[in-house]
């Protein structure tokens, strides 16, 4: 086996992971807090890259270009909550369902419409496309490198706002009790706007980060938001670090098989009807593993505390 | 027994369907003898899925598997009669059996696991369980990977139904509806139906009298995917192709709103659902109004998104509400 690829894949894997849990942790506060099922978060994340694409066409500067993407997908989710969903929190779970599959229709018609059909680049500046060795004699994109960090500062953000601030308190008292944090006189309203705001701003982050290396294209979000309802419904709907954890073994189990599971299978079965099963099952192996879960812990691995359900 | 105004327009739905070959010779347009079949092939799906969603209350989000099952079963026997001269498997019996059967093991699987599980577990539980049949297909490139499988030659149904004529393809897919929306009928309101239905709106009072609601889900699960496999079987032959996109979770969406935009919980819901359904994908598609050298019909998904959206809020009955009388089973 070649320890050089893997270590390589597992980076990738990790890198992957991060996405995922950006995605994850909106969907997943969403979800817990609001009890809304939303299906458009992958559209958000699509939204975040093309306005991602657009400001760094306009700016000449991706940096410049993310910094302005996400306040603008900020934005963009608090219009979506106010016009759409906000009405749809009382609801169960199937109206959520299909009034956010219409919200995906829309949005990717949308794109089509104004940014034609034909995907966009993201050039990469120039610092940041280069290599740099993890361990000596590795060298690895420094791109990737930078995803793999700030995915990691941003999680220790969230964590430090959900279990320190006055805002994460609401937010986990609003998650086990709406009804009593709406009597105690908090604008309950406004908090649930604002936190989808958050869950659009960090789809948006994932977007555009995700931009560079995959690419920017209509349905971009309706893949990975496949990927990131598997991430969260193996760590636990509701839970942030479940949803963590969860990213990050998706990440690792989908790109780390993708790339060696031929070569295992070769080691079991004939090397042609390897060659053909492996991509199938390999594109399978996490609704393998989600299935699996669930079959054992039908709540997933980390259910939230104090959340009735 | 006398006619409501329910019966009586869906009697006229009816009658109106029995026709469609007849009135499109009249107006020399075939065009809406297939479009009236894919219309049905979708109602008979759609009228599967809504045993579980409209009267057992499991949202099942990955419905479109099955019909993708029962499609790919006339899709590979056509591939191996034409590639490798296995006659046999032309064979519409054979065909028919191979999804009707495949259909049920698999919804037997899928359900036996999802069914542990409740609520957006559940929904997104068989979501997944669809996308892995998908990437299945996807992945498989004997039968066309993600181009898709031509069909060079439908079922032979042995002389008995002229699968390629479009007129008795149309009432092979008609009188299995009405056969279909008969069976479903006495279905529900059998003891069956009753605790399926029972268990949807109070499923520890069904358990306290003495049923397990997991195993009559778990009947209801296959008997809804064997339909939808049946469905596939029929789709196949219409479309002369299969391919994984008819299994993407999307296409379990389509179905989804077909039964929303009919009326959840309700006989004829489904069927009314699938005619709106592509009704207004053809109306809203053709639409020809141009504003600024942009046609708006080509970007119909642009309304109806929104239009979804207006309808889950404001008019969640579907349909149905708009009707006269009462379904009595709803």
């Amino acid at each position: 086996m070649n320890w050089l690829l893997l270590l390589e894949q597992v980076l990738n894997g990790f890198q992957l992971g991060i996405l995922l849990f950006l995605l994850a942790a909106g969907l997943t506060l969403v979800f817990g807090i609001m009890d809304l099922v939303n299906l458009a978060h992958g559209s958000l994340y699509m939204m975040g890259a093309y306005f991602c694409a657009t400001f760094t066409g306009w700016t000449d500067s991706f940096l410049l270009g993310a910094l302005l993407a996400i306040p603008a997908t900020f934005i963009l989710g608090i219009l979506v909550e106010v016009i759409a969903l906000r009405n749809l929190y009382a609801r169960d779970h199937l109206d959520q369902v299909l009034a956010t599959f219409g919200l995906i229709l829309f949005f990717n018609e949308f794109v089509r419409l104004v940014w034609g059909p034909i995907g966009l680049d993201i050039p990469l500046p120039a610092f940041l496309n280069s290599t740099v060795e993890v361990i000596p004699g590795v060298p690895y994109p420094t791109y990737r490198v930078a995803i793999i960090l700030i995915g990691f500062f941003v999680a220790g953000l969230l964590y430090a706002i959900v279990s320190k601030t006055r805002m994460g308190m609401l937010i986990r008292a609003g998650a086990s009790n709406r009804e009593m944090i709406g009597a105690l006189g908090i604008n309950i309203k406004l908090l649930f706007t604002l936190v989808f705001g958050l869950g659009a701003a960090l789809a948006a982050l994932a977007g555009l980060m995700a931009g560079p290396i995959l690419s920017v294209e209509i349905g971009m979000g309706d893949g990975i938001l496949i990927l990131t309802l598997v991430v969260i419904v193996i760590g636990g709907i509701g839970s942030i670090k479940g949803a963590f954890i969860a990213a990050i073994i998706v990440g690792l189990i989908d790109t780390v098989g993708r790339s060696f599971l031929p070569e295992i299978l070769k080691l079991m079965v004939a090397e042609d009807s390897a060659a053909t099963a492996a991509p199938a099952i390999s594109s399978m192996l996490i609704y393998i593993l989600m299935a699996l879960v669930l079959a054992v812990r039908p709540q997933g691995l980390f259910p939230p505390k104090g959340v009735g359900r | 027994m006398s006619m409501s105004p329910r019966v009586l327009i869906n009697s006229a739905l009816i009658l109106l369907l029995a026709l469609v070959p007849f009135i499109a010779e009249m107006i020399d347009d075939s065009f809406y003898v297939g479009l009236t079949t894919r219309i049905l092939i979708l109602a008979i799906a759609a009228l599967s899925l809504n045993l579980l969603i409209g009267y057992g209350g499991m949202v099942s989000f990955g419905h479109a598997a099955y019909i993708g099952v029962g499609a790919y079963m006339v899709g590979i026997g056509a591939f191996h009669a034409f590639e490798d001269g296995v006659d046999w498997m032309l064979n519409g019996y054979v065909q028919l059996f191979g999804a009707i059967f495949g259909s049920a093991v698999i919804a037997l699987v899928i359900g036996a696991i999802s069914l542990r599980t409740r609520g957006v577990y559940f929904i997104m539980i068989t979501m997944a369980f669809s996308q892995m049949l998908y990437f299945t297909a996807v992945g498989v490139e004997t039968y066309g990977a993600d181009d898709g499988l031509s069909i060079y030659s439908r079922s032979d149904m042995l002389g008995l139904i002229d699968m390629s004529n479009e007129n008795s393809l149309y009432y092979l897919v008609f009188f299995s509806l009405l056969i279909l929306l008969y069976l479903m009928h006495r279905l529900v309101g059998s003891q069956f139906g009753n605790v399926i239905r029972g268990s949807k709106s109070n499923e520890a009072r069904m358990r306290s009298i003495g049923f397990s609601p997991y195993k009559y889900r778990l009947v209801a699960f296959v008997i809804a995917g064997t339909i939808a496999g049946y469905a596939g079987f029929l789709m196949a032959n219409l479309n002369d192709f299969v391919s994984p996109d008819m299994m993407h979770w999307t296409r379990s969406g389509d179905l989804i709103i077909m039964i929303v935009l009919g009326g959840i919980g309700n006989l004829f819901g489904p069927l009314y659902g699938a005619v709106a359904f592509l009704m207004l994908e053809e109306l809203l598609s053709s639409i020809p109004l141009t504003i600024g050298g942009l046609r708006v019909g080509e970007y119909w998904q642009l309304l109806f998104g929104p239009l979804l959206i207006i309808i889950v809020l404001y008019a969640r009955n579907g349909i149905d509400s708009f009707l006269p009388g009462k379904d009595k089973r709803s």
